[in-house]
């Protein structure tokens, strides 16, 4: 009796907050929804939620789980104890305070000289007159169309020659150009208003000046944007530091996956799904921390 | 979230060319205004402005230089010469390549490989662009409609996008694991065995294309659900009240006020589908055989695994061929449907 009453007291915060929800939104889409459509609108969240969660937890459960919970049938869903074997087992089995340190210095620098070739390259096209401009632009826009496999091979080729194989040079260099980048400070710098820089330049403060200190720190909140997206395009890069570099010490954290994979082969998952935490965490902290700027920027760039 | 940037980017009086009237106006100010400065570009002609005009253009090269050499030095020129070594006959260490002509193009396109290695690309691409699109779709009218944990599932959607490919495929790599992934449990819960998903050729590429659009899927779905909100609402407060309403008013209203959006997002998505490398790389390298192997994943292992650079190139060169019929047909196809939206 008293579980037959609890459900339908528990519907009504539900169906109050549907009924306000338009209103807050100033969204109103015909009739007053009926509750049991939002019972199926929920039921459809949950299921949303679980197709992206279910996995996510697959990946961090098995991580802490003692290597008897991973290789059992039925399924152990919730692990019986928490571990950190696995992560100890990965540590060893592969270098991974080396994989931490080149991707750490690779992402790090490279996003620093990428977002300088940016906002340098923005605060032209916005703010410095040339007749040219607008080839310049498509070059620089046009680029993104390139599909990165098709320079592999002369890049490699180019790299080789200036003798960065297999060095920090050789995996950062070719990647800080800017074009997503660009383009989005682009957008935000065309916002500012004109007039505080004509201020500025009757005042006698020249371009340099006028960028350093006033649209920089006007555009702070789109570079910070901008530093993470950049990043974690960086932190994830696959392809080009793995034919760039040849041995194991130069290896970053992506590559470092494919090598603890080889270790290990399919007989210690535990280990395995450990070095993916190690790979993605750093990333799912960022993101949980910066979503509303990560995705901003993404979407900013998707309805131009 | 995206506000300052979309509110300001649609004002029409903020344009790229609008950085000239700060010049301008400095210096008609000192001409004490006889004549509207805007309107007699002929007068620009002085010593001093032309002067100016140099200065600025010197600065622009300065400012744009590093940018542009970067892009030049290692998109442009590599894009150009990939396309002249696939008339070569290579190995990287050779020190003079030997001229063949058309001989990779030829040998590429009578392979019965290669063959199939253009119809993985195309499933490939096809299914996980169509499968995003139509879920992400979906998935972004359903939070669109403010029920409650739409805000934790755009979070959790978005999440998998922020992963290495590496990691996402490792992650799936065991998913699809028949003995003690959640592939078993799925499949059992149908009173089945799962298939060897990696391992078997009739499965492999499923499983790339499963986890490749996982990944993109939340992205997809993110994108479209902040779109869908910055709808004009004026439009469904009427149609609501001609009584369109659930499908007929997303067939009608919301599909194509979305389409610059979609249209955006399945160009992007040919071209980063194509690219795809990682998430193969690490869960199937291409096999078993070629049954798996794409566009992308030839690229890499005739050059870097067999040395065959002749035929890498020219595998690279049909990869830039179709996409730049993508891109064009966005350029032409695209703009008009872009001003349909403001």
């Amino acid at each position: 009796m008293s579980a037959l009453s609890s459900s339908p007291s528990a519907t009504v915060p539900v169906q109050a907050s549907s009924a306000a929800a338009p209103r807050n939104t100033g969204r109103r889409r015909g009739p007053r929804r009926r509750p049991w459509a939002t019972a199926l609108l929920i039921a459809g969240v949950l299921a949303t939620i679980a197709v992206f969660a279910v996995p996510l937890y697959w990946l961090f459960s098995s991580a802490l789980k003692p290597r008897q919970d991973i290789y059992s049938w039925p399924l152990q869903w919730l692990p019986r104890e928490l571990t950190f074997d696995n992560f100890v087992a990965a540590w060893n089995a592969a270098p991974f305070d080396r994989f931490f340190l080149n991707s750490i210095i690779t992402t790090g620098v490279g996003t620093v000289l990428e977002l300088t070739l940016a906002i340098l390259c923005a605060y032209a096209f916005v703010f410095v007159d040339f007749r040219f401009k607008k080839i310049a632009f498509v070059l620089i826009i046009g680029s993104m169309m390139l599909p990165g496999h098709v320079t592999l091979i002369v890049n490699y080729m180019t790299v080789a020659n200036l003798g960065w194989l297999n060095s920090y040079a050789g995996i950062i260099l070719p990647g800080i150009a800017s074009a997503f980048a660009m383009f989005l400070l682009f957008q935000y710098m065309r916002t500012i208003d004109k007039d505080i820089l004509q201020a500025a330049e009757i005042d006698g403060a020249g371009h340099i000046r006028r960028m350093l200190t006033i649209v920089v720190p006007l555009s702070s909140p789109m570079i910070l944007t901008a530093t993470l997206i950049v990043m974690v395009g960086k932190w994830n890069e696959y392809v080009w530091p793995l034919i760039v570099t040849s041995t194991t010490d130069m290896r970053t954290l992506p590559i470092g996956l494919l090598f603890l994979r080889s270790q290990e082969g399919y007989s210690n998952w535990g280990a395995i799904m450990a070095g993916a935490v190690f790979v993605s965490l750093p990333m799912l902290i960022l993101f949980f921390l910066a979503q509303k700027r990560i995705i901003g920027g993404l979407a900013a760039g998707a309805m131009k | 979230m995206t506000v300052p940037v979309r509110t300001h980017g649609s004002d029409p009086a903020v344009r790229a060319g609008a950085a000239a009237p700060s010049a301008q106006a400095a210096a008609g100010s000192a001409q004490s205004g006889a004549t509207p400065a805007a309107q007699r570009p002929v007068r620009r002609r002085s010593p001093q402005r032309r002067r100016r005009a140099r200065r600025d253009a010197l600065l622009f090269g300065a400012l744009i230089a590093p940018n542009l050499i970067a892009i030049i030095v290692f998109s442009y020129y590599p894009a150009l010469y990939n396309i002249g070594l696939s008339f070569f006959d290579w190995d990287f260490v050779e020190p003079v390549p030997e001229w063949v002509g058309l001989e990779n193009y030829a040998s590429l396109f009578t392979s019965a490989s290669f063959g199939q290695v253009l119809m993985n690309t195309l499933i490939f691409t096809g299914v996980s662009v169509v499968g995003s699109l139509a879920l992400g779709l979906l998935l972004g009218s359903l939070l669109a409609t403010k029920v409650p944990l739409t805000g934790f599932a755009q979070t959790m959607a978005f999440a998998p996008h922020m992963l290495p490919g590496a990691a996402v495929g490792i992650l799936w790599l065991f998913m699809f694991d028949p003995n003690y992934g959640l592939s078993r449990w799925a499949f059992s819960l149908f009173g089945a065995d799962s298939p060897a998903w990696t391992t078997t050729s009739d499965w492999s590429l499923w499983s790339i294309t499963i986890a490749y659009t996982w990944q993109r899927l939340g992205f997809v779905t993110v994108i479209c659900y902040t779109a869908i909100l910055d709808l004009p609402k004026d439009l469904y407060e009427a149609a609501a009240l001609d009584g369109a309403h659930g499908w007929k008013l997303f067939r009608h209203l919301t599909l194509p006020l979305l389409s610059p959006i979609t249209f955006f997002l399945a160009i992007t998505g040919i071209i980063s589908a194509a690219q795809a490398f990682d998430i193969i790389s690490i869960m199937t390298s291409g096999g078993p055989g070629t049954s798996s192997s794409t566009l992308s994943w030839m690229v890499y292992e005739e050059a870097f695994q067999k040395f065959d650079i002749g035929s890498a190139s020219a595998a690279a060169t049909v990869l830039l061929a179709i996409l730049l019929v993508i891109t064009y047909v966005q350029v032409r196809y695209g703009e008009k449907k872009v001003n349909y939206e403001s």
